[in-house]
């Protein structure tokens, strides 16, 4: 890891990246940038390698090849996750990972923890440190509780929220740890319209705070309507990065989504319909 | 009102602890205050292991291994064997760190492993402490091998002999009592250290790694270091025991640390409630005290119903131990009696008012 100083650099460049498990390639030679303050959508049919990538920015797997610069610091293919979190990489998961047998409010403060620092020796004499530091631990996650629009007593246990709820947890879990950058994984999938809208409200919030969003999903219209700009992988490669009325024309992301040729496809119409894509379960999960 | 009552209750209690050994002496005679003593020890055990397997969610079936490196350390240093007897105050924090720094040689190469593989690597490791204690007799006789160590010096604190009986504000105090009240003392100080710990940010994050690991470590948890942490914590309350234990028996031998003894903390943790401390404490108290009630009723009351003794007591008391567990198993599997969270759940005042507030607008 070294730092460099580029003063107007992107969030977040990714340079060759590639990764592949066994003789199969997840991913290979991504290139692409994250400005400050973007919502940057990451789209394509399922297995193309987006979850592979987001585990690859948050330590989880680690790259064959390539770099990556976050905040002007430059991470090797391989890095440990708090060492990304510290940096300010924040997450959410596909199939929803919650602390699920602590309440909501514990699961965030588990958030703060790499923002806050007492040990061993704080949480046994409960110094005046310590309990300064846990006073303002829980009136920060009572605030990103309510602010994710959790209107449950904080008590309940994570695992009794609603779907939609957990989901909006595993939101306010990912801010606590004050992140530079937020990372989705289909924060939609399973929601109805109506929670779909007030997600989208919040996403909009969020970047309004100064946070910048990496959203993966397969709601086409949510992309298309959020997104500043959209990068399409498929079969691990990144075959279209533009913004989201580029993106609806651009010829390979229809044929790779369609499995037709364009020529084909505009006979029949004349944009991307904005219905969902089919979202099954990805299985490239950790 | 709520914070008196508290304080009374507390003041009972602190009575009632003090006078249990005397109560218990004059009711059920000298050996169950003994009883009482090995009660003690193991709630410091089980408190040790559930922060192990209880907070941090890290199954450990070799558990022993750190009782048993705390006792041998306090008999090596505090008796013939090696010819060294230094002060209870250096033996005991010496059993206790020792077991610390194997708890850390434990963790440091079963940090990936979980569930199933990492119980067999700590039964492993559990076996090969008690091995070593039976074979470290030749070529050169450390441990004195499976005939053990005896002659350890009684606790002594300063002058104050904790093995003899003394007379104090007019009452006689013998050796089993004065240990109940110094036991009674470090397992408070156990419990205290694990109610401390619990409440705190890294008993958070210890908890989190026990409910989804990936998720902890993507929230910035240095997973390595907090379950590190984890294993020196349980692995030092398992060494101060330990050297309770070998200073209060005298005597200690490898046969005292099998897995037999792993199973039966795991079962108190287990039984009780995982992760909650007055759930550890419960179990602690039923499988210790309720076995040697069958000990010692079983057989009288075989003797009254039968006229004569069909099972032997010893024998009865693993069958009823093991349907005790299968029951609790199927009935109550969270354990007698479940960690906070559930209850919680149920006396949620912190945002009830708020929350019925929305539901109205």
């Amino acid at each position: 890891m070294m730092t460099s100083a580029k003063p107007h650099a992107p969030l977040l460049e990714l340079s060759d990246i590639g990764k592949s498990f066994g003789g199969l390639s997840a991913l290979s030679d991504i290139s692409l940038h994250i400005r400050r303050g973007e919502i940057y959508g990451l789209i394509g049919p399922n297995g193309a390698g987006k979850t592979t990538l987001f585990n690859i920015l948050t330590g989880l797997y680690r790259a064959d090849g390539g770099r990556f610069t976050f905040d002007n610091t430059e991470y090797g293919g391989h890095c440990k996750s708090h060492t990304l979190a510290r940096a300010g990489i924040a997450r959410t998961f596909q199939n929803i990972r919650l602390f699920s047998n602590m309440t909501a409010l514990e699961n965030v403060m588990v958030g703060r923890h790499l923002r806050t620092r007492s040990g061993i020796w704080g949480a046994l004499t409960r110094n005046a440190a310590t309990r300064a530091e846990e006073r303002e631990t829980l009136q920060r996650a009572r605030e990103l509780l309510s602010y994710v629009g959790i209107n449950r007593p904080h008590q309940t246990l994570a695992k009794n929220l609603s779907y939609g709820e957990q989901r909006r947890l595993e939101i306010a879990r990912a801010l606590a740890t004050d992140p530079k950058l937020i990372a989705l994984d289909e924060p939609v999938a399973g929601m109805n319209s109506t929670e779909t809208d007030s997600l989208k409200k919040l996403l909009r919030d969020i970047r309004a705070g100064g946070t910048t969003v990496l959203i993966i999903e397969h709601d086409v219209k949510l992309i298309l309507s959020l997104c500043d700009r959209v990068a399409v992988l498929d079969q691990g490669k990144k075959i279209a990065e533009d913004t989201p009325d580029q993106i609806k024309c651009n010829s390979a992301v229809i044929s790779a989504y369609f499995g037709i040729e364009p020529a084909a496809y505009e006979q029949n119409s004349t944009k991307l319909p904005t219905a969902r894509l089919p979202d099954q379960a990805n299985h490239d999960h950790p | 009102m709520r914070q008196r009552d508290t304080w009374l209750v507390l003041v009972v209690l602190a009575i009632g602890l003090l006078a249990l050994p005397f109560m218990t002496d004059a009711l059920l005679g000298r050996g169950w205050v003994r009883i009482l003593d090995f009660t003690l020890l193991y709630i410091m055990l089980a408190l040790g292991l559930n922060i192990v397997v209880g907070y941090a969610g890290l199954l450990d079936l070799g558990y022993i291994a750190f009782f048993a490196v705390g006792a041998y350390c306090y008999a090596l240093l505090g008796s013939p064997q090696l010819g060294l007897h230094f002060p209870f105050w250096v033996i005991l924090p010496l059993s206790a760190l020792l077991a610390c720094l194997f708890g850390v040689l434990l963790g440091a190469p079963t940090l990936r492993l979980r569930g199933d593989y990492l119980a067999i690597v700590t039964l492993g490791f559990g076996e090969i402490i008690r091995i070593f204690l039976n074979n470290l007799n030749s070529p050169i006789n450390i441990t004195n091998g499976p005939q053990g160590i005896g002659m350890i010096d009684p606790i002594h604190l300063g002058s104050f002999s904790l093995g003899s009986t003394h007379e104090l504000f007019g009452l006689t105090l013998p050796p089993v009592h004065l240990h109940y009240y110094l036991f009674l003392f470090f397992t408070l100080l156990v419990i205290f250290v694990s109610l401390r710990l619990e409440g705190s940010r890294i008993g958070r994050a210890w908890m989190a790694i026990r409910e989804d690991e990936i998720a902890a470590k993507a929230m910035g948890i240095n997973t390595r270091n907090i379950k590190l942490l984890a294993f020196a914590m349980g692995a030092t309350f398992g060494g101060l025991a330990g050297g309770l234990f070998a200073g209060f028996q005298g005597f200690v031998s490898p046969e005292s640390f099998g897995l037999a003894e792993s199973i039966t903390v795991l079962c108190m943790v287990v039984l009780g409630g995982m992760g909650n401390i007055s759930g550890v404490l419960l179990g602690c108290l039923l499988l210790v005290v309720l076995p040697e009630v069958l000990r010692h009723g079983s057989g009288p009351a075989q003797q009254l119903l039968f006229g004569r003794s069909f099972v032997d007591p010893e024998s009865l008391r693993m069958l009823l131990f093991g349907l005790a567990l299968i029951v609790v198993m199927l009935w109550r599997p969270a354990g007698l009696w479940p960690s906070r969270q559930h209850r919680s759940e149920l006396t949620a005042k912190d945002n009830l008012t708020k929350s019925s507030r929305d539901d109205r607008t």
